[in-house]
């Protein structure tokens, strides 16, 4: 939270506790106060400060630690962080309102397509990206996942789905199969509010083979075979938005198992010692990208940011906060252990070879093209 | 949210009945009191509640075995201390009383002229203008954040203080018009005459007559303005950036999103600041004239 | 200035009136210009945007032109095809696609990246005039998707280009327009708002009786006790009502969640097994619950404020006449309370109608109101169209009940029981 100048002013002349209490000797004071304050809201926004956005609880303090700290003390500028649970709603209202309060967003690689195509989102050259850790060129040093037009690449990660050791006595599920299976397993499930992950998980659990996951949802009938998959455990389904909401879920006993973010059980693990265990088995595994709002009046200092958040050493800094691994190659060795914990990365990330073992390969090129009708359909499916 | 003014009359002659029931007959006398209580409880429990779980030294939502055992150890401070070393609460309480306090310096401003205007005999279409200036209240808050939205973006208003506070003195606005109706509404126009014809001006005999009688309801309306301002989450979710966050909005997402007993302790002194109001217009509305 | 003293004097009792309005004008006149800018205004913006989109007849002016003589059946001609592919890549250029783009995808499901590419793939693949055949516009728009090959895509431009529509209220009832000028319901799994108002005026029908048969014995009580006990009974139903909206919320979740207050209490008396604690939470009834004890004090203070009023010499002469409890009851206590009644019932219906706060906390997915709908269409969807169709209907509902209430009670007392 940003405290400037002119806020600390107004907090002291409005916070009046010993002033007499007519109102005679107090209104002129308070309507400083107000001009103060219009005054601040209109001018604040000098261009010492950008706003970047991501994804909140633990991964939000891993990019502030990784990336924003080292950033504002190397160059001066400020940052204002806000959380937001993805999409493009919040870009678009901005674009379509005229008023663009963000700069640089963390973004799944699917909004990452369809906002350059939108023109919400600045193109970017990755040559202008400073060189890999071992003085690699940036467009050689970035891995050829997900490269996008606006979007840089950061990190891999993954959705899988977790339970909590304590609250499944005797045998625990292994795979996908066991989510949607409420006999062997009853109780509560959670899930994220979109339908991304939740048709593929469906499809994997109802038999498809993981190869033919998004070649099935190329059909109406393969969609809606994965609703119907959907519909079976809808009455025990408790919608999450939040990445931080799995974990605390779980810990709270509020669901037997839920999808998550992989980074965050694991950090709810090494961090608060749950005793939560992944289940790799059908995780969908992803990458994400750093991307700029296109028109904002702070594209210098937005720039400047994205290439230092997309340099190896923020990357390996991240990565050593919650397990998500760097997607430029320089970096990738040099991931070793958790800076608190002291655990060893690598058997948490989800690209490893033993934890991708059976992973399904995020299509967004297909949730570019679908995510749309497909989000309007699972609202409605929602709604009902 | 609409906050409503309680009783504004004064205490009327007390029933002469005590406590004998009408609704009970004496068989049903004990199973109507039993209801009763068990109202009070579900109106009052859920509140108090939060109070010791807010010393939990678990980050835990209910009471543990330590707790309920008196265990000194199972008590501790550490959700307050977590929250004032948070500069997102301590800034978040910050921009609340700023925005609180400046909304409702424009609501009562605004609102105590125009109730002294609407008091005066002959104002034309004085209902009309009464729905008017009360619809703020009425209007559900979703669609006045939506509105407020759109009209504000437009004036580049959007994520800054003071369109919130335009907001909240316009959502704030009704409650003082409608306190401040009230107290005029026992207050004695020949006062004002006789101030008038012993050759006051209007300024002065506002002043020096009206004021001081009308002051309690003043400040009783701006304290429900206030209130209205610091419990206001809506308008904040939709217009405010994060340099706006308030103590609600900062609730709100924790709420959602993950739900720490910090958030418990941020209750707690929510409560007793409710309190605190609640005396503040009770001992208010007993100096009210009339 | 001529005249005597008699004149002046008429003179002055003549313009005191008008002049005392004047006054009274003036001091009114700061607030209303204030709300009628900072509220009403903002208001009119919403009902504008749900009737009014300029957005594609501002970046496609002549495809909409055009396509104002298209028969809506066949495909349309060769000058259509060749001015939206300018169009569009002018817009792409101008960076406006990504709404021109939004607004279709709403009448037409999967648009959104139709356009974008389309206007992102002109760039570099338009026809080439030597293959050309008869319609190389069209065969070039078609190579590039075959949704240009569909007419669905180019009513949904038509569509889309009436400056002025009235289709975010067809859609705010489930029905939709369809490309011959036809008016017919939704297919089956897109009706869902008539669904959620009637589910959102069930539930407030719900809390006002939930409210008045707890509020209604308590209001008694109080009413009846002698002062200094009323006093503190009533401080138990204003500490709930001045208690933040979202510290009451907080409460529920700490109750009703699964490792929660209650559900640890019924688990130590034995009620419920460690692994069959109750799911309260995040559904209908969490919403239930937590928006009854919201409401409550709404409905207790104008029972009591009436209560308070009726002589309780009234009901003992009915019992001296030998009316047994409940007759007395029935028919003297009852038909006197009524005012209270309805006033406290419509108040909590009015309020529980446009709830948002707490259904979106604790609500789950079945448990979501109007009001949440709206907020989904302005924050999530961005249909702001829709949103303000959804808040105009809402609107007039409330301000319909406004009037009612007004009637019955006034509005000035609307916060004065």
């Amino acid at each position: 939270m940003k405290m400037n100048g002119c806020q600390r002013v107004s907090a002291e002349t409005t916070g009046c506790g010993d002033c007499e209490p007519g109102l005679n000797a107090r209104v002129p004071v308070m309507l400083a106060a107000v001009l103060a304050v219009a005054a601040c809201g209109s001018g604040s926004d000098a261009p010492q400060s950008i706003t970047t956005v991501s994804w909140g609880g633990s991964y939000g303090r891993a990019v502030n630690e990784g990336a924003n700290i080292p950033f504002t003390e190397e160059t001066g500028i400020r940052i204002e962080v806000e959380d937001y649970n993805g999409g493009l709603a919040q870009i678009r209202a901005q674009v379509d309102i005229g008023e663009i309060h963000w700069d640089v967003v963390d973004l799944e690689i699917a909004d990452a397509v369809r906002g350059c195509d939108e023109g919400l989102l600045e193109p970017i050259d990755l040559a202008s990206l400073p060189p890999g850790a071992d003085g690699t060129p940036a467009e050689e040093d970035f891995v050829d996942d997900g490269r996008t037009e606006c979007g840089v690449g950061n990190l891999y990660w993954s959705t899988v789905y977790a339970y909590n050791a304590d609250n499944i006595p005797g045998e625990k599920p292994a795979t996908m199969a066991d989510f949607f299976d409420l006999e062997k397993f009853p109780g509560r499930r959670g899930m994220r509010r979109v339908p991304k992950v939740n048709l593929e998980f469906a499809l994997i659990a109802d038999g498809v083979p993981l190869d033919q996951v998004y070649a099935t949802m190329d059909t109406p009938a393969g969609l809606d075979r994965a609703f119907a998959k959907l519909e079976t455990i809808k009455d025990e389904v408790i919608w999450w938005e939040a990445g931080a909401q799995p974990p605390q879920m779980l810990a709270d006993g509020e669901v037997t198992m839920t999808t998550a973010y992989n980074g965050r059980i694991f950090n709810a693990q090494v961090l608060e010692d749950q005793p939560f265990v992944i289940v790799w088995d059908g995780q969908l595994l992803d990458v994400g990208q750093v991307g700029i709002v296109a028109g904002t009046p702070r594209l210098e200092a937005a720039l400047q940011y994205l290439a230092f958040a997309t340099s190896a050493e923020s990357m390996v800094r991240i990565a050593r906060r919650i397990s998500y691994s760097p997607m430029r190659k320089s970096g990738m060795g040099l991931v070793t252990t958790h800076v608190v914990a002291g655990v060893e990365m690598e058997p948490h990330m989800p690209a490893s070879p033993a934890n991708a073992a059976n992973a399904l390969r995020y299509d967004w090129a297909w949730w570019v093209d679908h995510a749309d009708e497909l989000n309007e359909r699972f609202s409605a499916w929602l709604a009902r | 949210m609409v906050k409503q003014r309680p009783d504004g009359r004064r205490s009327p002659p007390a029933p002469a009945v005590g406590t004998a029931s009408v609704l009970a007959p004496r068989m049903g006398s004990f199973a109507y009191h039993a209801l009763c209580a068990a109202v009070f409880v579900f109106l009052v429990a859920p509140i108090l509640v939060i109070i010791p779980l807010s010393f939990n030294a678990e980050p835990y939502f209910t009471f543990t075995e330590g707790m309920l055992r008196l265990d000194p150890d199972a008590y501790s401070l550490r959700w307050y201390r977590e929250i004032i070393d948070n500069e997102a609460w301590t800034g978040s309480l910050v921009n609340s009383l700023v925005i609180g306090v400046s909304a409702t310096v424009v609501a009562t401003v605004l609102g105590t002229l125009a109730a002294l205007g609407l008091a005066s005999p002959g104002v034309p279409a004085r209902r009309v203008i009464m729905g008017i200036l009360i619809s703020p209240m009425v209007t559900p808050v979703i669609i006045s954040a939506a509105g407020m939205f759109f009209f504000y973006s437009n004036l580049g208003l959007g994520q800054t203080h003071l369109g919130i506070i335009l907001a909240h003195a316009t959502l704030g606005v009704p409650f003082v018009v409608v306190t401040v109706t009230a107290t005029l509404a026992a207050f004695d126009r020949n006062l004002t005459r006789a101030a008038a014809s012993l050759g006051a001006g209007p300024w002065t005999t506002f002043r020096r007559v009206q004021l001081p009688l009308i002051a309690p309801g003043v400040i009783s309306g701006a304290l429900f303005a206030f209130a209205v301002s610091f419990d206001e989450v809506v308008v904040v979710l939709f217009m405010g950036g994060v340099e706006q966050r308030t103590i609600p909005r900062q609730m709100w997402s924790g709420i959602r999103e993950q739900i720490s007993p910090a958030i418990l302790a941020v209750a707690t002194f929510l409560i007793v600041f409710a309190a605190l109001l609640l005396v503040a217009v009770a001992w208010l509305r007993r100096r009210a004239p009339g | 200035m001529g005249g005597g003293p008699g004149r002046r004097g008429r003179l002055r009792g003549a313009m005191r009136v008008p002049r005392e309005q004047l006054r009274a004008l003036g001091l009114v006149a700061p607030l209303l210009i204030f709300i009628g800018v900072t509220f009403i205004a903002a208001l009119a913006t919403m009902l504008m945007r749900s009737v009014h989109d300029p957005v594609v007849a501002d970046a496609l002016p002549e495809t909409v032109a055009l396509l104002r003589g298209w028969d809506g059946e066949r495909l349309p001609a060769e000058a259509v095809y060749e001015t939206a592919a300018r169009e569009l890549s002018r817009a792409g250029e101008e960076r406006t696609i990504g709404q021109v783009a939004g607004r279709v995808n709403r009448v037409q499901g999967g648009l959104r990246s139709v356009f974008t590419r389309t206007a992102r793939d002109l760039e570099d693949e338009a026809p080439d005039p030597a293959a050309a055949t008869g319609t190389p516009w069209r065969d070039a728009l078609i190579a590039l998707d075959t949704a240009w090959a569909d007419p669905a895509t180019w009513h949904a431009i038509r569509t889309t280009g009436e400056r002025f529509t009235s289709r975010n209220y067809l859609n705010a009832v489930d029905m939709d327009r369809l490309p011959d000028g036809t008016i017919a319901r939704q297919p089956e799994e897109r009706r869902i708002y008539l669904r959620l108002f009637w589910r959102t005026l069930l539930v407030s029908g719900a809390i006002t009786i939930l409210c008045l048969l707890l509020g209604y014995p308590i209001a008694h009580l109080i009413a009846r006790a002698p002062p200094r006990r009323a006093a503190l009974l009533l401080v138990l139903v204003l500490v709930p009502f001045w208690t933040s909206l979202l510290v009451r919320t907080t409460s529920w979740i700490v109750l009703l969640q699964t490792q929660g207050v209650i559900n640890d209490i019924l688990v130590a008396i034995g009620l419920v097994s460690d692994d069959g604690r109750l799911a309260m939470i995040y559904s209908m009834t969490g919403t239930l619950i937590a928006m009854t004890h919201v409401l409550l004090p709404f409905m207790v203070l104008p029972l009591y404020s009436v209560m308070r009023g009726i002589p309780p010499q009234h009901m003992s002469a009915a019992a001296s006449l030998g009316a047994t409890p409940l007759q007395a009851f029935l028919r003297v206590y009852w038909p006197q309370s009524l005012p209270g009644v309805g006033a406290g019932a419509l108040l909590v219906f009015i309020l529980s109608i446009g709830f948002y706060i707490t259904p979106a906390l604790v609500g789950g997915s079945d448990g979501q109101l109007i009001s949440n709908m709206i907020a989904y269409h302005m924050q999530t969807s961005l249909n702001w169209g829709l949103a303000g169709a959804l808040g105009g209907i809402l609107l007039v509902g409330v301000l319909a009940l406004y009037m009612v209430y007004d009637r019955l009670v006034g509005v000035e007392r609307m916060g004065l029981h």
